[in-house]
């Protein structure tokens, strides 16, 4: 045999049984693609499906924290899906970094279900909405736990899947207009990433992690691998809706349900940003260092473009929209730290750990401020800034609520976007970039001008006296549902997220910093793949 | 469709085909064929007798709804995955019993499940794709 005899760690990893524990790796995927295959079996009975998915998503959410406190306290480990040997079979493979991710995607998750249950109409339910949202769950759960290159690729394709179907649910004009552009620019974000998997096997002729980790050590001033590292992140930019492949966003997320948006808007940016930080960062950094004043570059621009285009927009979704753009911009600041080879980890760490905070931020925070708009959208019946109004009169919890979230995006204290952005910005003056940091402060300036419209609009003068709203907008998903009090249920849940990420930043700060050291030096990632002293 | 040999044909072609799906999903294991081939063979075999007999009668005689189908499929793969943790094994784990049926040995195991998984769900999807776009063209 050509290939390299597999260590005898390997094997004695394989012989013995699996603790029990380790067996928790596969459950956010099995519990999620069990209950969406049920759920499909019962969708006639539409008045089931609340029942069956919140306790599901709960289920995914109780395991997603499980995993997150073991691997929290034991560090990554790994499990070979059906016992193959370490660099040639599937390894599932889950460190501290995609454990944050997976326990607060499973946190929308599962508020976005409970919002869900009430302001999705029987019609599609029936059609499938709980089942595509479990699928998406299940392809999210997948890109965040899985080790192997080509099945991150995979799960990619999962979550578009279901993502297509949730997005095109209900056949509006607008909605199909926004679905073609999501899927077609989408799937060339996938054929690129694709064809990148594909050099890489060709050149590395592994697709482990951990394996290529290995390698591209040896590999530092290989053009080839830097081209491969150069087509990930163009691909992953474009998933993450990054300046200049930024435009498909604005075009799409603002076209289906509120909580279909919320959950995109959330998750779906950040998977891209997940798989950038995997693969650059952590497969491939003596060419990360090469590009990281690209990525300056990109972040720069994405944050300005979001910001920007924030201030520009009147309609709540299409403001958000951009804002969610500004967010990837801020995290890719923290990508931008360059590294040199062999030099001590100290400042891309401290950056990245801070681009993770923002992204577990950004991930609750425009979540829960698309479902917001949601529930605007049903007590006003317009979602537009022009003729809503005087909310803070009818709803201050609602309004507070608002309030939080707004601040928190905007990325002033004490709310959960401040820490992660003084612990960017303190890494963008360190690595010697305060043009860097100049942007991200005025890009937080701008977003906090465009929250202050929201709120001073939305919530703060009278309700204007414009009439004509319901025959314009009868073709949107506005004020359809009846008056329930348990919508706001998820927002709490994610405002009491924000609050405790703001006021007591400690604990996640000291998780998402051990992320961050973990991507920088994955010794303990690759041991767990291969055991012993690899 | 109007042709009276295909009327006549059709359900006894739908019949051998659907047989030979399970000859196909079954000789996969060590030769060519498997699940997603089977599956579509009896996917075909309904869009057949569809064509030939219109599908509400497609309808009635799968007795449950083709996305039903290809749901319990799907559970049907999961499950065979699954089934490896109770043992202490990694997911998806093959595991092989060998039971005597009528003194003859029977080889029985989770990939022989996940395959047949595999088989309702393509059949399931695929037929429930073919009979919703006869549908359409016929009112």
């Amino acid at each position: 045999m050509a290939t390299p005899a597999p260590s005898a760690a390997v094997d004695a990893m394989l012989s013995t049984p699996v603790p029990a524990a380790d067996m928790l790796i596969v459950m956010p995927l099995v519990l999620s693609f069990l209950f969406g295959s049920v759920l499909l079996m019962v969708r006639k009975r539409v008045e089931w499906h609340g029942w069956i998915s919140v306790p599901g998503f709960a289920l995914v959410f109780a395991a997603d924290v499980a995993l997150l406190f073991k691997v929290a306290t034991g560090g990554p480990f790994t499990m070979m899906m059906g016992s193959w040997r370490a660099p040639f079979g599937i390894a599932f493979t889950l460190d501290l970094m995609g454990a944050l991710f997976l326990a607060t995607a499973g946190f929308v998750a599962l508020a976005a279900a409970i919002f869900a249950v009430v302001s999705v109409d029987r019609q599609e339910k029936r059609y499938g909405f709980f089942p595509f949202l479990f699928l998406m769950m299940g392809g999210v759960s997948g890109a965040f736990v899985t080790g192997d290159i080509f099945n991150l690729y995979v799960w990619f394709e999962v979550l578009l899947i279901g993502s297509f179907g949730l997005l095109v649910l209900g056949s509006r004009h607008a909605q199909l207009d926004g679905t073609t552009k999501y899927a077609f620019l989408n799937l060339v974000g996938t054929t690129l990433f694709l064809i990148a998997v594909a050099y890489l096997y060709g050149v590395f002729g592994t697709l482990n992690m951990a394996d290529i980790a290995r390698q591209a050590a040896d590999r530092t001033e290989n053009g080839a691998v830097a081209t491969i590292a150069m087509l990930f992140l163009v691909a992953f930019a474009m998933k993450a809706a990054a300046f200049p492949l930024n435009a498909w966003l604005p075009a799409s997320y603002h076209t289906p349900r509120f909580v279909v948006s919320a959950l995109f808007a959330g998750l779906l940016t950040k998977v891209g940003v997940y798989a950038l930080i995997r693969v650059l960062v952590m497969l491939f950094p003596a060419q990360h260092a090469g590009m990281a004043g690209i990525v300056a570059w990109i972040a720069g621009l994405t944050m300005m473009t979001g910001a920007l285009g924030a201030l520009a927009q009147t309609d709540i979704r299409r403001l958000l929209n951009y804002v969610v753009i500004a967010g990837i911009g801020t995290v890719f600041a923290g990508l931008a730290i360059p590294q040199a080879v062999g030099a001590a980890p100290g400042a891309l760490a401290s950056g990245l750990s801070g681009a993770i905070f923002y992204a577990l931020h950004s991930i609750v925070v425009m979540t829960a401020l698309y479902l917001a708009a949601g529930v605007i959208a049903r007590r006003t019946g317009a979602s537009t800034l022009e003729t809503v109004g005087g909310l803070w009169r009818e709803s201050p919890l609602l309004s507070a609520l608002c309030l939080v979230f707004l601040l928190a995006v905007s990325g002033l204290p004490p709310f959960s976007g401040f820490w992660p952005k003084v612990m960017l910005v303190r890494a963008a003056f360190a690595a010697e970039l305060p043009w860097l940091a100049a942007a991200i402060l005025v890009s937080g300036l701008i977003l906090t001008i465009a929250s202050a419209r929201v709120f001073a609009f939305a919530f703060w003068r009278p309700l204007p006296q414009a009439g004509g709203t319901d025959t314009e907008k009868s073709g949107d998903f506005n004020a359809s549902v009846p008056e329930h009090p348990a919508p706001l249920l998820p927002l709490v849940a994610l405002a009491a997220f924000v609050l405790a990420a703001g006021v007591w930043p400690e604990w996640l700060s000291r998780l998402t910093t051990a992320a961050a050291d973990g991507v920088v030096n994955p010794t303990a990632y690759i041991q767990s793949v291969f055991g012993g002293g690899a | 469709m109007k042709s009276i040999i295909f009327r006549f044909t059709a359900p006894y072609l739908s019949v051998l085909m659907l047989v030979f799906s399970v000859f196909v999903l079954l000789r996969g294991h060590n030769e060519p064929g498997g699940g997603f081939i089977g599956g579509l063979i009896a996917a075909s075999a309904f869009a057949i007798y569809g064509i030939a007999a219109g599908v509400a009668s497609v309808r009635r005689a799968l007795t449950f709804h083709p996305m039903a189908i290809a749901a319990s499929g799907l559970v049907l793969a999961v499950l065979s995955g699954v089934l490896s943790l109770p043992l202490g094994d990694r997911f998806l784990t093959a595991q092989w019993a060998f039971p005597k049926i009528f003194g003859e040995e029977l080889a029985l195991s989770t990939p022989l499940f996940f395959d047949i998984g595999v088989y309702l769900v393509v059949t399931g999807a695929i037929t429930s794709i073919a009979l919703a776009l006869e549908e359409r063209d016929h009112d």
